[in-house]
């Protein structure tokens, strides 16, 4: 870029700003900044998207016998709702979070391998929108079907050829099989960048938790997607070259699929939410004033979830009909699951617990992430008995607990996260004001449609239906949902509004604004393209800490 | 608190308790994660294969037209020696040594995907399985494909090795990079190893 040092001025700095010569250095950039943040607001944009096909499905919901849209319709909107959220929000979101932070964090100048960076954004940024060009794509020469249908675990024999005719199966795979490669590349470069590019003084054990999260993330995401991308490759050879993996009456089995599906599917739900505990676990000491409590205990914790949540797939197939002992194996297994992540809260609330708690949008964020995240939790574990899973398999209480787990988490988390880390990316501080709004809007309208959607569920509305009859009493609980999403998209308007305004007129923000203790705080706000002009040096887990309270520093206590 | 702090480095004490700070090369943690990931896709194909073994509806079967490929194991598996004796070389700087050895491998990987070529074409022309004969044909010709089309990969890297070298191009600072192909060598021959034992000797 233009001025590295206000001494030298390069002929390039003065050249004028022009769109063209934006795209040109958008195209070509290999650094890790700035491959962050194009990760980051191509998920923001997937996640609007993704977010209007959503409010579709609910309007379409809000009355019995509506018929706003097709039952076809509806069932691209769940498929592309779903693909979306997890595929080209959940996923390049974090990958743009471990881009733009972990050099920072660890204090390097880059990523292992920034080329590698590149490549996975772009192939990750071509497989969503080749998902959605299956709009237009799909129907191809024969003319069957537009976007995917078959919901965003593609269940066989639904997703063979028999049954889904036209190509929008295929796009589906191939969207998703472009996407997961991005991911892996993005997964291997953390781990080589955490491996083998931490700073002078920095062990593993003096990493920022937000490190060692994502360090977590990018190893289960190296051993959770290749069963995703294999089975993929199967449906693939059942559909262009009639192999007989998934088909029944050549003997091949269908629950194999959702084996494979859900043994990629479950670590994938671990994979999105620890880059969330990864957020809270920074966020929460600093505006608790007080180190992270148990700081050996959460990383023990992470790995904990990360090996266990290998071994609980099964229990989305309670209802396929396996033997005793595999439900057994598997409900237990998932209540295992409950333990370490009880033990992150218990120390998150060790840490707020006696501390300076300043109520900052990024904290509130992540006081609601806990509260809610709990909640998640605990349907988690009644889901995860046999019989109660049973009676509630596909039904509105499933969709109820995952989204309580990826909005009222994920999604939370990752607000508190925008706010925190927005003034180092741009310099700027975004607006109180309009986060309020934000927050305060986004959480009602959270709690107006998902809480209420698990009683429908209880009642037994299944999930992936287009309508629904009157006189079931489920229609108050629809039109109360529906009236929540409204709610949660003015919130976000304000979200946006905030980003957009706060670029060019929020307050300066200062290299530190929150008096934070990492190593992104030792740089300017936004960093340089080097990141650091001298490579740091750390004696401690805050080495922020050390270098302002020099009569106190942590290293004497480690 | 700001950038001037980090320059004056008031860490000067931390350096000297780390003066010296190695950590592991990352090409090494790259290629390592990499082999990982590509273990665990193989992993998924040998389970499909073995959950489908003996679940064919209809011929051929695996024991009627599979026989044990000794010659090709043999001249894979000793590639991987090979490939470590052209390290050798390269690090004692004999370039001759190192181009020999170098192409050995490469010879014996040529023979080694003749050898499935062959197997395949009287598969296909001679038994009449494809991969959408039945179970066993699917299951097989995506796993040995699999390993083929590493194989294939494989070989590629190594001729780019040997023409480069031939040219004066390898460098003795690129042993490091030698040593990742040789990895990635070492894990194609050890996947082949699984391969033969579940499709050869378990499957059959």
């Amino acid at each position: 870029m233009a001025t590295a040092s206000p001494e030298i001025v390069f002929p390039q700095a003065r050249e004028r700003f022009s769109v063209i010569s934006l795209l040109h250095e958008l195209v070509v950039t290999v650094d890790h900044k700035k491959l962050g943040l194009m990760y980051i607001c191509s998920g923001l944009l997937f996640f609007v998207v993704a977010g209007l096909l959503a409010t579709v499905m609910r309007l379409q919901l809000a009355v019995p016998n509506n018929d706003l849209v097709e039952p076809d319709t509806f069932n691209r909107l769940f498929t592309v709702h779903g693909t979306t959220m997890v595929f080209f929000f959940g996923m390049p979101f974090i990958a743009g979070l471990m881009n733009y932070l972990v050099p920072l964090m660890i204090g390097a100048r880059d990523m292992a391998f920034p080329r590698l960076n590149a490549f996975g954004f772009w192939i990750f940024l071509f497989g969503g929108l080749l998902l959605y060009f299956s709009y237009l794509g799909a129907p191809g020469l024969s003319g069957h079907g537009t976007a995917p249908d078959v919901g965003w675990f593609a269940y066989a024999p639904l997703s063979d050829r028999a049954f889904s005719r036209g190509h929008s199966t295929d796009y589906w795979i191939l969207s998703i099989f472009l996407g997961g490669i991005g991911s892996s590349a993005s997964a291997i470069n953390v781990i080589a960048t955490v491996i083998s590019m931490r700073c002078r003084g920095m062990t593993l054990m003096r990493m920022p938790l937000f490190v060692w999260l994502m360090l977590v993330t990018a190893g289960m995401i190296l051993l959770a997607l290749p069963p995703l991308t294999a089975a993929q490759v199967m449906l693939l050879l059942d559909r262009f070259l009639s192999a007989r993996f998934f088909d029944t009456q050549a003997g091949g089995s269908a629950v194999l699929w959702q084996h494979f599906f859900w043994l990629f599917g479950h670590p994938e739900v671990y994979i999105l939410i620890i880059p969330g505990f990864a957020c809270v676990s920074e966020i929460v000491p600093v505006f608790s004033r007080k180190p992270i409590f148990g700081y050996p205990v959460m990383v023990a914790a992470t790995v904990m979830i990360g090996f266990i949540s290998m071994g609980v797939w099964a229990h989305h197939m309670f209802a396929v009909g396996m033997t005793s002992l595999s439900n057994t194996f598997f409900a237990l297994s998932t209540m295992l699951v409950a333990v370490p992540t009880g033990i992150k809260i218990f120390n998150w609330l060790g840490t707020m617990y006696g501390g300076k708690i300043r109520f900052e949008m990024p904290m509130l964020c992540c006081i609601a992430f806990l509260f809610q995240f709990l909640c998640a939790g605990l349907t988690g574990v009644m889901l995860a008995s046999v019989p109660f899973d049973w009676q509630l398999t596909d039904t509105y209480f499933v969709v109820a607990h995952f989204h309580y787990v990826l909005i009222g988490g994920l999604a939370f988390a990752i607000f508190g996260g925008i706010y925190y880390w927005y003034p180092k990316a741009t310099g700027r501080m975004l607006s109180k004001r309009l986060g309020l709004w934000h927050f305060w809007l986004f959480l009602i309208g959270f709690h107006l449609t998902f809480d209420t959607m698990h009683i429908p569920g209880l009642l037994g509305m299944p999930r992936r239906i287009y309508t629904y009859g009157p006189g079931r009493g489920w229609e108050i609980y629809n039109l109360i949902e529906t009236i929540g999403v409204f709610f949660q998209i003015a919130g976000t308007l304000c979200l946006v509004i905030n980003l957009l305004w706060s670029l060019s007129k929020g307050a300066e923000a200062g290299p530190d604004p929150w008096d934070a203790w990492t190593l992104e705080w030792a740089t300017s706000s936004p960093p340089p393209e080097y990141n650091f002009e001298t490579l740091p040096a750390v004696r401690s887990r805050r080495p922020l800490w050390d270098l302002k309270h020099p009569e106190d520093p942590d290293w004497k206590y480690e | 608190m700001t950038t001037d702090l980090m320059i004056n480095d008031p860490f000067a004490s931390a350096v000297t308790e780390f003066a010296e700070w190695k950590l592991p090369s990352r090409r090494k943690v790259g290629v390592l994660s990499l082999i990982g990931t590509e273990a665990t896709v193989f992993s998924i194909f040998v389970v499909a294969y073995v959950f489908y073994t003996g679940k064919s509806l209809t011929g051929p079967y695996p024991s009627d037209v599979l026989t044990v490929p000794i010659v090709a194991t043999v001249c894979l598996l000793s590639s991987s020696l090979t490939i470590v004796l052209a390290e050798r070389a390269f690090k004692r700087e004999s370039a001759g040594g190192f181009r020999l050895w170098w192409g050995l491998t490469i010879i014996l990987a040529i023979v080694f995907l003749a050898y499935t070529a062959s197997e395949w074409y009287r598969l296909i022309t001679v038994e009449h399985l494809t991969i959408s004969t039945n179970l066993f044909g699917a299951t097989y010709y995506s796993l040995v494909g699999l390993h083929a089309s590493h194989v294939v990969v494989g070989l590629i890297l190594l001729t780019l090795v040997l023409v480069l070298s031939v040219l004066g191009r390898v460098r003795p600072a690129d042993a490091e990079r030698l040593e990742m192909v040789s990895w990635y060598w070492h894990f194609v021959d050890a996947v082949w190893v699984v391969v033969f034992t579940v499709v050869y000797i378990i499957g059959r």
